[in-house]
């Protein structure tokens, strides 16, 4: 079987899985990052959003083998000594959330949009967050959650960072030289 | 906002205390639950829609390494019983077997017909390749009307009918009400088939424990679900604890008794080991059940004034290939609605449920109110536009007016209360009406391109699920009562247990603001309880906008009878009598008095102390309550959206959407605003995106979140929402109910400003969704008189050809012009 070694929330794993397994039934059965949900199966409704390497990927789509050598970074990893990231705060606040299902996978990638772009308008939020479906909210609070999340992240006058659990791994898409994906029309900068 | 902790509860926009575990993954949902030596269940299901089965061989999948177990339907036998049906609406329903694996035959695609169980989930599913099925093809029976015609072939051959019941009501002379009418307006409307979709793929897991079991599931009815798999298996009740643990989500779709859920229980009891299923996004759409799916001939009778005399509903509603829980039942919650909030003078209304060889239908979001509210609000429009009337004046003419309430319906309900005019006036406001009137003319006059139409919804529907009294009528098997009790713990905590079981609602959070409200306790104090039937002996479960009217006027109740306990024990302490003895803000005084006085929180440890209580006084406060409530809740609104239609393209979009709901009274303003959102996501969804489609041997074809299209956040517009409050009178708090306000009154809402933007091409209906393609065909059609565009039984026609086929208005009472159309 595969050998992988991939750093999860902070945390080192060396494992040993089937070639086919999915990244997101080894975090989920193997490592028990049951956080992360699964929605769909065919990469449709963005549930099991994670970050790796700071990118969003749907881990439903991505076979553990892939991640070996990566770093990824769950919803679980996301708080810092039990504070909440801005964008977890700002769901909470503006009430962008009801059945919970899809929100690991709706901040992962709020998370990788406002890594893109830290001044989204409405149109590029709703662009952004279009590979995640969500069933109760109609999405008007989501947007308004991650315009409020940016706002508060612009404000603090820093690049919205993954935060590792452990806190100490803080990668801007920018700085760590990441590629880019095409911008959203009329989209700004971080 | 600052909320001050003397602060009243009731009305407050608290956040929810339900979020701190969803947003940071510290979660429960049942596919999260992982036991030590937990087997893995996976299911052969049906590739065919109809067939016999006529070889099985599971010899080679059992030979996998991993393999526990495979068995097929003959192997449970007569243990897996018949899936209930809990709704059989007349007395010669046709209620066919329906077991939890089939035996036979199978009747739709999805069906399961052995399943394997092993070590784990990969292994499940490698070995089902290994099973060798014989399906014998026999006809799939896919059109309701090619259904009912005598040499159709049956989905249940031993019925002899696919006619599965046809339930009747009317009320005053419909016949007059026609025969006198100036204008009639008769329309065909087709609700197209929809799959709830909840996020949350349904998942069980089942533990054993001796003769135990604990059978945990997404699921809103853990209560229902505890008898029903008492019922279906022989496992006696007190035997079964069922847990619905976190709910991603239901819409009705985990209103259900499944054949999962069973199956599941009965491999737990047979291998003695915990036993998991969680379903694939694609085996969720095939198989479990779906919504709506009804062709509603609608008639409507009125005099040149609009004033309507008369409506006639005939309905005919698929019921897929079982009698799921309330699979038949749910068309006829429509029948009372139709009327909607509209004066006249009779109605008939008729339903024919069809079986075929699909997935079953059941409740989804709404649940036959969606469905009347469409036709009724559709046809009124259409009732103006013959008339030359605007479509809001027509309404005005015909509703009910605040001072005529309470108001018995023609449909024969009593609405408690309501303000039409008030939330009109303020949709109206908000939209700027006259404005986008205006525009729509310019529009029109110049020839643009793009087309600007107004559509309008002022419905009601009924809630608060239910008056047992009334579901014993309607031959419902079970009741509507709620039940809370309410916990004064020794240091001060009050724990809320509820019948009720929340899937993102909210009701942690909600029924935190009621209990502190009415014990004067801290938010922060309480601690709601619910979804366990250990924990929660005593429910009728979350659907049909319930859970606040029934299940909260519980919690109201029995903090009612917590507050008298406490209220006997403060006089004993206070040395009053008991009458002279008030109650505020959580303290007891002696009337007219300041001090002393007693808190509830301390008088909770003083009954667990039990060192002094007055006579004949047990040592707690402890109460408990069924509510039952004595009529529906009818909450009401008026909703406008205007729809651009690029006429090139075919391509509809959403400008402005105003929806202004009266739900009573709102509990908290900001979980009310979320499910207003929601709803109409979903209502609008079936306006313009979903819809499940069949090819012609029964295959869904939209099986996957690729092909069957829950809109994401750049298919739905910005929301304008706003409230009237019109208390309930039938409750105290004057809730109404609001989880499916917004689904029940979006749809015609947007349907109408299509067909209003389409008024000058001829167009009088585009069958939904209003896709790209079936605007341009409508289009088409009706502006060249073109040939409607060929359909399948099961993807009929994609345009308003029904409407120019069927759709008749006469005018003069001897419908002397003829039919327009």
């Amino acid at each position: 079987m595969p050998h992988i070694r991939v750093t999860v929330d902070g945390v080192r794993y060396d494992d040993e899985i089937e070639a086919r397994r999915l990244l997101t039934h080894y975090l989920r059965d193997t490592l028990g990052k049951v956080g992360t949900p699964i929605g769909c199966d065919t990469s449709n409704c963005g549930a099991c959003t994670v970050l790796m390497d700071g990118m969003s990927a749907k881990s439903c789509s991505v076979l553990a083998v892939q991640a070996d050598g990566h770093e990824i970074t769950t919803v679980e990893g996301l708080a810092s000594n039990g504070t909440w990231h801005p964008v977890q705060r700002a769901f909470h606040e503006n009430h962008a959330l009801q059945c919970g299902y899809c929100t690991p996978g709706m901040i992962m990638a709020t998370l990788d949009l406002l890594q893109e772009n830290l001044d989204p308008s409405d149109e590029e939020i709703r662009e952004g967050l279009e590979g995640n479906l969500c069933r109760c909210t109609g999405y008007s609070n989501i947007v308004k959650a991650v315009r409020t999340a940016a706002a508060e992240i612009r404000a603090a006058e820093s690049a919205p960072t993954v935060m590792t659990a452990s806190g100490a791994e803080e990668v801007p898409r920018q700085a760590a030289g990441e590629p880019r994906r095409p911008m959203a029309k009329g989209g700004g900068t971080s | 906002m600052t909320i001050a902790p003397e602060d009243r509860q009731l009305g407050l926009p608290r956040l929810r205390k339900e979020d701190a575990r969803l947003i940071t993954g510290q979660t429960n949902w049942t596919d999260n639950i992982q036991q030590v030596g937990t087997l893995h269940v996976a299911f052969l299901r049906s590739p065919v829609a109809h067939a016999r089965i006529s070889g099985l061989d599971v010899s080679a999948a059992q030979e996998q390494p991993g393999v526990i177990s495979v068995l097929t339907g003959a192997d449970f036998g007569e243990e897996q019983g018949s899936l209930p049906c809990a709704w059989p609406v007349t007395e010669d329903m046709v209620l066919p077997e329906h077991p939890p694996m089939a035996v036979e035959e199978v009747r739709f695609v999805g069906e399961a017909v052995a399943c394997v169980v092993a070590r784990d989930p990969y292994t499940a599913v490698d070995a089902l390749e290994m099973i060798d099925v014989d399906f014998e093809p026999l006809p799939a029976v896919l059109d309701m009307e090619a259904a009912l015609t005598e040499d159709a072939d049956l989905v249940h051959t031993a019925a002899g009918t696919n006619k599965a019941f046809v339930w009747p009501m009317s009320n005053g002379d419909v016949d007059a009400a026609f025969d006198g009418a100036e204008v009639v307006v008769t329309r065909r409307y087709r609700q197209q088939r929809l799959i709830p979709a909840a996020m949350e793929p349904r998942s069980v897991v089942c533990s054993p424990d001796g003769d135990t079991f604990t059978l945990w599931s997404a699921t809103q009815i853990p209560h229902i679900l505890r008898v029903m798999l008492a019922m279906t298996t022989g496992i006696p009740e007190q035997k079964i604890r069922v847990v619905a643990p976190d709910v991603g989500g239901g819409f009705g779709s985990k209103l259900q008794v499944t054949a999962e859920e069973v199956l599941t229980l009965l491999l737990a009891k047979r291998l003695n080991k915990p036993v998991k299923w969680t379903e694939t996004r694609s085996e969720g759409f095939q198989t479990t059940h779906h919504g709506r799916d009804q062709i509603q001939d609608v008639s409507i009778a009125a005099d040149a004034d609009g004033r309507v005399r008369g409506l006639k509903v005939d309905l005919m509603a698929d019921m897929g290939a079982y009698m799921m829980l309330v699979t038949p039942g749910v068309p006829l919650l429509g029948a009372f609605m139709y009327p909607g909030i509209y004066k006249m003078d009779a109605y008939a209304f008729s339903c024919t449920g069809v079986f075929t060889t699909k997935t079953p239908t059941d409740a989804y979001r709404g649940a036959g109110r969606p469905e009347a509210t469409y036709a009724i609000e559709r046809i009124m429009s259409e009732l103006a536009h013959e008339l030359g009337m605007d479509p809001m004046e027509l309404r005005r003419r015909n509703w009910i007016n605040h001072d005529e309430f309470p108001y018995t319906s023609i449909g024969g309900l009593t609405y408690d209360s309501g303000n039409y005019e008030a939330a009109t006036a303020r949709a109206m406001e908000l939209f700027g009406y006259d404005a986008l009137r205006a525009e729509q003319r310019a529009r029109r006059e110049r020839g643009d391109t793009v087309q600007l139409g107004l559509g309008i919804s002022t419905y009601t529907e009924m809630c608060g699920l239910a008056p047992s009294r009334m579901l014993g009528g309607l031959s419902y098997g079970a009741g509507g009562w709620e039940h809370a009790s309410v916990r004064m713990l020794p240091t001060g905590g009050v724990e809320v247990v509820t019948g009720t079981t929340p899937h993102g609602q909210g009701h942690v959070t909600a029924w935190s603001q009621i209990a502190a409200d009415y014990l004067g306790v801290p938010f922060d104090d309480v601690q709601v309880l619910h979804g366990d039937t250990q924990v929660s002996p005593q429910g009728m479960d979350t659907y049909g906008s319930r859970s606040l009217v029934v299940g909260g006027t519980a919690v109201v109740e029995a903090c009612g009878r917590v507050v008298e306990k406490a209220r006997k024990l403060a006089a004993h302490m206070l040395e009053a009598a008991e009458g002279d003895v008030e109650f505020s803000n959580g303290r007891f005084r002696v009337r007219g008095t300041q001090e002393p006085s007693a808190g509830i929180q301390e008088l909770a440890l003083a009954a667990f102390t039990a060192h002094d209580l007055p006579e004949e006084m047990e040592a707690s406060l402890n109460a408990e309550a069924t509510f039952d409530p004595e009529n529906f809740s009818y909450p009401h609104g008026t909703h406008l959206c205007a729809v651009e239609v690029d006429t090139a393209t075919g391509r509809a979009s959403i400008r402005s959407y105003v929806a202004v709901d009266d739900v009573g009274t709102a509990v908290n303003p900001l979980l009310v605003e979320g499910q207003v959102h929601g709803g109409l996501a979903q209502g609008i969804a079936q306006a313009m995106f979903e819809e499940a489609v069949h090819d012609a041997e029964g295959n869904l074809v939209t099986s996957t979140m690729a092909d069957y299209l829950v809109p994401s956040a750049v298919d739905l517009p910005e929301f304008t929402t706003d409230r009237t409050e019109t208390p309930a009178v039938t409750n105290p708090m004057g809730a109404k109910g609001v989880g499916e306000a917004g689904t029940i009154a979006s749809t015609p809402a947007v349907v109408n400003a299509v067909v209003d933007a389409l008024r000058p091409f001829g167009v009088d209906d585009v069958r939904m969704p209003c896709t790209p393609e079936r605007i341009w065909r409508a289009m088409a059609q009706a502006g060249a008189g073109g040939d409607t565009a060929p359909g399948t039984p099961t993807s009929l026609a994609a345009s308003s050809e029904e409407s120019t086929a069927a759709g008749t208005t006469q005018t003069g009472e001897t419908g002397g012009e003829g039919a327009t159309q």
